[in-house]
């Protein structure tokens, strides 16, 4: 088993006819991912390297059997495409989309509450890979293996770094989920370690965190709870500076809160192996095991 | 982004939120000239620089005259205004307001956020106005009341009644409050704000609400709808590095150590000053190269990560996914030969193409350290900072 990805995954591709849709839309099929077209408005009717194109995401699941969607759209119709994906009813969305405004997202996540059959992962994320099964997103297939580590990050090539360095010691991934640096996000922390916590084919959960919002400390809790697996975490931005926006939209330390020691202290305090260097997660996962 | 204290009050204004009667001025010598058009009364004078703690910095004075707002003005014009948030070296005050100085019965506290637990906005309000809310929140956090806004409906009347009552407002100030509350919840709205403070929102001794103060960010990711907005950025207020990085959309922000990194994606560049860190050195700068960057990308984030004179060596940390090992090492090749840099250069990189890549950087006979991995890169920078 994985999370959120497998082999029954048909993916759709909002914004395929674009440059980075259709980039990745190739590199998911290369992959082994089932990618059965693609949403663009107003090309609906046209082929685009051989996939069909939809005006709308309901005329695509008319058409096709997707149950996945991902997003490429530009950040001004982010909010949107989410939307529309939800309330055609597909069961999981990857938003990668950068920039979307804050605003956009807040009626989005209220738009998905009425939804509950549908999952948002991102936005301003990497997206997911089930390694050996499917991706969709942008994290580079050909550095992770198949096996029974889970990750889940706020960051995109800091989530590709911990995947390498679990390779390079032999130890493959069940999944990997980059859930996004925005403020407003879809998929939190406690919501893959819960997927995580169920799945008899993940033995340890890799979790990291970065400076900004309270998510850490909620899976802080929860692992204390209500989690058995080992986790090892890693919490980016020990040395930013208060007050400035590191990069992502909500990586912030605001009016004092949000810093990296506390949720380094509360991590540890959970049970959570906490390594200050990002050099040293792999090693530390192979201690756990 | 922020603002200044009179945009933000011009703002405010256009939704109808009550602000005393002021103007912002650009030199000293303009001072006494508002004061009178004010009634030549009591005015105050108020550093305009994008930091809080302005009255304790000595950058906010009462004048009670027009002749006081010209010494005064000039005192505070062009003076260097160090808070609590400008760190050490503080700002250049270029830019003053003058407002006209009321009789304040009560000072209270309110603020507009998004809160991203809940995913939507949260109005804050307090008696304790005056004081910073981080401050209240960590002693007395009882004293600060919340009311959560649904999006779907907005701010709901009962709403701002209740946090009328609970902050002892009487008569007609209960629904001058809720009038207020409404226009502010409608600027934060309507401008894509990520953040509004009124601190102090003042009762008068006549009974009147009126925004002493006012703060407001917006966020960058809606700034490309308010072209308006985008004009109101001060680029005294920001770092020149940061600046001219933001020119070539590289993410940029300037700290005062002596490694300068270079670093694709946000989380990574974080971990990169993390380690360089814990490898005993400080980091320079961060630096987001984004994941898509081409040559010039790479070209002029060298140029402006060398031009920081603090900097003794530079770490490249790059994670190949998008952006390939063999184009990044071709984009750092061309620019230092191009721009001939005279620090040590520690370059660690994995991913795509990466093989590639190393080869091109041994093969252009220019002085590189290749880390084999991020530990290694980091011990090896900060020792050769030092050397």
């Amino acid at each position: 088993m994985s999370i959120l990805l497998d082999k029954s995954t048909r993916l759709l591709v909002q914004g395929l006819t674009g440059k980075e849709g259709t980039f990745h839309a190739k590199q998911a099929q290369a992959y082994g991912t089932t990618v059965v077209g693609g949403v663009t408005p107003g090309k609906g009717g046209t082929t685009h390297e051989g996939w069909p194109i939809f005006n709308t995401v309901a005329d695509a699941l008319k058409a096709t059997d997707a149950n996945t969607s991902v997003i490429f759209v530009p950040a001004a119709f982010g909010a949107d495409a989410i939307m529309e994906s939800a309330d055609a009813g597909l069961r999981l969305v990857v938003c990668i989309t950068e920039g979307i405004p804050t605003l956009d997202m807040m009626r989005a996540l209220t738009f998905l509450k009425d939804r509950p059959g549908t999952r948002l992962v991102g936005p301003n994320c990497p997206g997911a890979i089930s390694p050996g099964k499917a991706k969709a997103g942008i994290i580079p297939g050909h550095i992770a293996r198949e096996g029974r580590i889970g990750i889940v990050s706020k960051s995109g090539t800091l989530t590709y770094e911990a995947i390498h360095q679990l390779t390079q010691l032999g130890m493959g991934q069940s999944s990997c989920i980059g859930i996004g640096g925005d403020p407003l996000i879809g998929t939190s922390f406690v919501d893959v370690l819960k997927l995580f916590g169920d799945d008899p084919e993940t033995d340890a959960v890799v979790m990291i965190g970065e400076i900004g919002g309270t998510a850490e400390e909620e899976a802080a809790q929860f692992i204390q709870k209500s989690f058995k697996k080992p986790v090892v975490g890693f919490i980016a931005g020990q040395t930013a500076p208060p007050g400035r926006r590191m990069g992502h939209a909500g990586a912030i330390i605001a009016g004092g809160k949000g810093t990296a020691a506390e949720k380094m202290a509360a991590l540890s305090a959970a049970g959570v192996t906490v390594v200050k260097s990002p050099a040293d997660i792999g090693t530390a996962v192979k201690s756990l095991l | 982004m922020k603002i200044h204290e009179y945009q933000a009050k011009a703002i405010l204004s256009k939704y109808g939120v009550p602000v005393p009667a002021g103007e912002a001025i650009f030199k000293a010598a303009d001072a006494k000239g508002v004061a009178e058009r004010l009634g030549g009364g009591t005015v105050v004078v108020k550093a305009q620089i994008h930091a809080g703690g302005r009255g304790k910095g000595g950058g906010v004075k009462l004048a009670a005259n027009p002749g006081e707002a010209d010494k005064l003005a000039n005192q505070i014009y062009g003076m260097t205004l160090v808070t609590h948030q400008t760190g050490p070296e503080g700002r250049r005050v270029g830019r003053l307001l003058v407002e006209q100085g009321l009789p304040i019965a009560r000072e209270l506290y309110l603020g507009l956020v998004i809160d991203r637990a809940a995913g939507r906005p949260v109005v804050m309000a307090s008696q304790d106005g005056g004081m910073e809310i981080e401050t209240v929140a960590e002693k007395t956090p009882e004293r600060i009341h919340k009311e959560y806004v649904n999006p779907a409906t907005g701010l709901v009347p009962f709403q701002t009644r209740k946090l009328a009552f609970a902050l002892g407002l009487q008569g007609d100030e209960i629904a001058k409050f809720g009038k207020m509350l409404g226009a502010l919840y409608n600027a934060f709205i309507g401008t894509d704000a990520s953040l509004i403070e009124v601190n102090p929102l003042i009762v008068t001794k006549s009974g009147d609400l009126i925004a002493l103060d006012a703060k407001m960010t917006f966020d960058d990711s809606a700034l490309s709808r308010h072209p308006e907005l985008k004009e109101l950025r001060d680029l005294e207020e920001e770092d020149p590095l940061e600046v001219e990085a933001s020119k070539f959309s590289l993410n940029y922000i300037r700290l005062d150590g002596t490694i300068g990194c270079m670093v694709n994606g946000a989380g990574l560049a974080m971990a990169t000053m993390d380690i360089i860190k814990l490898a005993g050195g400080e980091p320079a700068n961060f630096l987001d190269v984004g994941g898509g960057a081409n040559k010039e990308q790479i070209r002029n984030a060298f140029k402006i990560l060398t031009s920081d004179k603090n900097v003794r060596a530079v770490l490249i940390n790059i994670f190949g996914g998008i952006l390939r090992c063999d184009i990044l090492a071709a984009g750092v090749i061309a620019a230092v030969q191009e721009l001939g840099v005279r620090v040590p250069i520690v370059i660690r990189m994995e991913g795509t193409n990466v093989e590639e890549g190393r080869q091109m950087l041994k093969e252009s006979g220019l002085n590189f350290t290749n880390a084999k991995s991020m530990g290694e890169a980091a011990e090896q920078v900060v020792k050769l900072s030092r050397a």
